[in-house]
C-alpha cells in the first residue's frame, strides 16, 4: 500500500486538534447564522415595503455585499478597520462581523423572494373569508412563507460553514491552519502527510455539511 | 488616500485581474461542460454512472473550494501526481462549478413535461434529436437565472486562488498591504477591480434573463 | 381490395398489476375513420399511446401495414414518422415559432428540403385559417389555434394514419368547433384516422365506425347509426345516457 500520510493523524492528539479546529469554524458559522436570520428577516421585510428611498439605499448596500467575494469583505474588515475606526478586530471577530453581514444580505433576499412569491389572491381569499389583517398574516401568509424559507435558511448554514474555510487567510487558527501545523510538524517523519491530512479535512467538511444539506433537501421536498 | 500609490499599484492589479478572469473563464467553461454532461446522465437515469454523478455532486457541493484546492495543490503531489497552481485553480473551479451547473440544468430538465418528449418522439425523432431540438433548448433557457447566478458565484470563488500562491487580485492586495502598509489604497483598488469584473456580468445576466426567459418566448 | 393500415391483435396492457387493456383487436382500413368512445380511465387513450409505442405492452401485436410496432424497436422512429399523433394539451414546442414547430421534424427527421416543406406548411396553415400566425409563438395563440397548429404539424409528416387523443377536451367550449371542423375536412379527404373523443355528435358526423371501450375491452362496435342510436349492450346504453339532458 502506498504511503498516503494517514498515520500522522493517529499520532498524539492530532485528530482531536483537527476536530477542535473544525469546531472553531462551526462555532463562527453558528453565531453568524444566528445573527443573520433576524437581521435578514427585518431587511427582507423592509425591501417589500413602500419607502422608495429606504429601499434604494438598502438595495445598493445588499447588492454590494452579495456581489463582493466574502474574502474581499474579510480583508476590508480585518485590514481596513484600523484605518477607518482605529480599532483592530481579531480574525475571529472580523469573521463573525463579515459573515453576519453577508448572511443577513443573503437572508434578506430569501425573505423578500418568499414574501413576494405568495400570490395576491391568497391575501384576497383570506380577506374574503372575513379574516382580519393580523389573522391573515398569522394563519395564511407566515406559515406559507416559513415553508419556503426554512429549507433555504438551512442551506445558508452549509454555505456559511464552507465559507468559514476562508478565515485561514486572515490568520484564525481553525481546521485548515491546524492541518498546516500538523503537516509542518511532521515534515521529516511523514513527508506525504499533506495528502492524508487534507483528504481528511475534505471529508470532515463534507461530514459537517452533508447532513444539513440532506435535511434542507428533505424539507424542501416535503413542503413543496 | 495617496494617488501616487494608486497609480503605482494599478498595473499590478490589471495583471492580477487578467489572471483572475483567465482562470475564471476557463474553469467556468469546464464547469458548464461537466454540469451539462451530469444533468443529461441524470435525465436518462443511466445506471452506475448516475450514482457516480450523484456522489460527485454531493462531495463537490458540500466542501469548500479552498479545501479542494489544498488537496489538489499540496496533497496530490505527495502521491506522485504533480500539478501546477494554475491547473489546480482551473480543475478546482471546474470540480466545484460542475455540480452547481449540473443542479441548475437539472432543475431545467425537471421543469419540462415528459409529454413534450413523447410529442417529439411521435414525430419520428430519435433520442438524440429529441434531446437536441426539443428538450435541451427548453431546459437551458429555463435554467438561465440559476446559470447566471452560478457564474457570478464561481467568479467570486476565484478569490481563494491566492491561497495556492496564484497572483490574483487577493494575492496582490495582501502583498501590497504587507509591503507598503497602504491599506486603504490597496483595499479600494481590490473592491474596484472586483466590481469591474462582477458588475458587468451581473447586469448582462439580468438583461439576458429578461430576453431568453422561458416564459418570454414571443413576448 | 381494401388494405389494412393498422392491425391490433390480442393487445394486453398492464400497469402496476392493473389490467388496462385486455385482448383488444382492431383493424383500420385505408381512408377509414374510427372513433373510440368510453368512460374516463377505460383505456382508450392508452390504446392510442400503445399504437405509437409510447407504452410498453405485455402481449399481442400492433402492426402498421407490415411493420410491427414495439417499444424499443430499432426502426421505431421510422414507423412513428408514418403515425401522426395529436395530444390533448397540444404539446407544441414552446421555444419554437409555429412554422418552426411544423418544419422541425420534416427537415431534421425526414431530411426534406426546407423550402418545399415550408410551402406545404403554409398551404396547410392557410387551410386551417392560421396563415398569419406562422411566425407567432405558441403562447400567443388560443387553445383552438394551438390545436390546429398541432394538427398541421402532424400532417406535414405525410403520415399514413392520424391519432387524435381527446384533442378538444382541454379547449374552451367556443373553440371546440374550429378544431372539429378541421378534422371533418380531413375525413372528407379520406385520411385514415383513429379518434378518441367525448363529442358524441361529432362522432356521429365523422365516424365510419364507432368503438365503445369499457374496462379495457371493446364492448361493442358498429356504424355510428348502430352504436350511438341503437346500442345493444346495457353498458353502452348507460354510458350514452350520460350525454342526454332531458327535463
Amino acid at each position: 500500500m502506498p504511503d498516503l500520510g494517514l498515520e500522522v493523524l493517529l499520532k498524539g492528539s492530532n485528530i482531536m486538534r483537527l476536530l477542535a479546529g473544525l469546531w472553531v469554524a462551526l462555532r463562527i458559522s453558528l453565531i453568524s447564522v444566528a445573527g443573520s436570520i433576524p437581521i435578514g428577516i427585518i431587511l427582507g421585510t423592509l425591501m417589500t415595503g413602500r419607502n422608495i428611498v429606504l429601499k434604494a439605499i438598502l438595495k445598493i448596500y445588499l447588492e454590494f455585499i452579495r456581489i463582493m467575494p466574502q474574502l474581499v469583505l474579510l480583508f476590508i474588515v480585518f485590514f481596513g478597520s484600523t484605518r477607518m475606526f482605529g480599532w483592530q478586530p481579531t480574525g475571529e471577530v472580523s469573521a463573525v462581523i463579515v459573515f453576519t453581514l453577508w448572511g443577513a444580505a443573503e437572508m434578506s433576499d430569501l425573505v423578500r423572494g418568499a414574501l413576494i412569491s405568495i400570490p395576491l389572491h391568497q391575501y384576497e381569499s383570506s380577506e374574503a373569508l372575513g379574516l382580519s389583517k393580523t389573522q391573515t398574516y398569522w394563519y395564511i401568509i407566515i406559515p406559507q412563507t416559513l415553508r419556503r424559507l426554512i429549507p433555504l435558511s438551512i442551506n445558508l448554514i452549509t454555505r456559511m460553514i464552507k465559507t468559514t474555510s476562508l478565515i485561514l487567510m486572515i490568520g484564525v487558527v481553525e481546521i485548515m491552519k491546524v492541518a498546516q501545523q500538523i503537516i509542518e510538524a511532521n515534515r521529516r517523519s511523514s513527508p506525504t502527510a499533506a495528502f492524508g491530512v487534507y483528504l481528511v479535512v475534505f471529508l470532515l467538511y463534507f461530514l459537517a455539511c452533508w447532513p444539513i444539506s440532506l435535511l434542507a433537501k428533505y424539507l424542501e421536498r416535503k413542503w413543496r | 488616500m495617496n494617488w501616487e500609490y494608486i497609480h503605482k499599484f494599478l498595473p499590478l492589479y490589471e495583471k492580477a485581474a487578467g489572471l483572475t478572469i483567465k482562470l475564471g473563464v476557463i474553469g467556468i467553461l469546464f464547469a458548464i461542460i461537466i454540469g451539462l454532461a451530469c444533468a443529461v446522465i441524470q435525465y436518462y437515469k443511466i445506471p452506475v454512472i448516475r450514482t457516480i454523478v450523484a456522489i460527485y455532486i454531493e462531495l463537490s457541493r458540500n466542501t469548500p473550494l479552498l479545501v479542494q484546492l489544498f488537496f489538489l495543490y499540496y496533497g496530490l503531489p505527495k502521491v506522485g501526481i504533480s500539478t501546477n497552481a494554475e491547473t489546480c485553480g482551473i480543475v478546482g473551479l471546474a470540480f466545484l462549478g460542475g455540480s452547481y451547473m449540473a443542479e441548475s440544468f437539472r432543475s431545467g430538465f425537471e421543469a419540462i413535461d415528459q409529454i413534450q418528449e413523447e410529442s417529439a418522439m411521435s414525430l419520428g425523432m430519435n433520442t438524440y434529436q429529441t434531446m437536441r431540438y426539443v428538450i435541451l433548448p427548453q431546459a437551458v433557457s429555463i435554467s438561465v437565472p440559476a446559470f447566471v447566478a452560478n457564474i457570478i458565484f464561481l467568479l467570486k470563488e476565484t478569490s481563494v486562488f491566492s491561497a495556492i500562491s496564484l497572483m490574483d487580485l487577493m494575492f496582490t492586495a495582501k502583498d501590497l498591504i504587507g509591503l507598503y502598509y497602504k491599506t486603504t489604497e490597496s483595499l479600494i483598488l481590490l473592491v474596484v477591480f472586483y466590481l469591474l469584473i462582477l458588475l458587468p456580468v451581473s447586469m448582462f445576466g439580468t438583461w439576458f434573463e429578461r430576453r431568453v426567459r422561458y416564459a418570454g418566448f414571443g413576448t | 381490395m381494401e388494405e389494412n393500415i393498422l392491425t391490433v391483435e390480442h393487445l394486453r396492457k398492464e400497469y402496476e398489476g392493473n389490467v388496462i387493456l385486455d385482448d383488444v383487436n382492431l383493424s383500420v382500413k385505408r381512408g377509414e375513420v374510427v372513433v373510440i368512445i368510453g368512460p374516463s380511465g377505460c383505456g382508450k387513450s392508452t390504446l392510442l399511446r400503445c399504437i405509437n409505442a409510447l407504452e410498453n405492452i405485455q402481449s399481442g401485436t400492433i402492426r402498421l401495414q407490415d411493420e410491427v410496432i414495439e417499444a424499443g424497436a430499432k426502426n421505431l422512429a421510422k414507423i412513428r414518422e408514418k403515425i401522426g399523433m395529436v395530444f390533448q394539451n397540444y404539446e407544441l414546442f414552446p421555444h419554437l415559432t409555429v412554422i418552426e414547430n411544423i418544419l422541425l421534424a420534416p427537415v431534421k427527421v425526414q431530411k426534406r428540403e426546407k423550402k418545399e416543406v415550408r410551402e406545404e406548411a403554409v398551404k396547410l396553415l392557410e387551410r386551417v385559417g392560421l396563415k398569419d400566425k406562422a411566425e407567432s409563438y405558441p403562447r400567443q395563440l388560443s387553445g383552438g389555434q394551438k390545436q390546429r397548429v398541432a394538427i398541421v404539424r402532424a400532417l406535414c409528416m405525410n403520415p399514413e394514419i392520424l391519432l387524435f387523443d381527446e384533442v378538444t377536451a382541454a379547449l374552451d367550449p367556443e373553440m371546440v368547433r374550429e378544431v372539429l371542423d378541421v378534422m371533418l375536412e380531413l375525413a372528407r379527404q379520406k385520411r385514415t384516422m383513429v379518434i378518441v373523443t367525448h363529442e358524441m355528435q361529432f362522432a356521429q358526423a365523422v365516424a365510419d365506425r364507432v368503438l365503445f371501450i369499457d374496462e379495457g375491452k371493446i364492448m361493442e362496435q358498429g356504424t355510428p347509426e348502430e352504436l350511438l342510436q341503437h346500442p345493444k349492450t346495457e353498458r353502452t346504453k348507460q354510458f350514452l345516457n350520460i350525454f342526454h339532458y332531458e327535463k
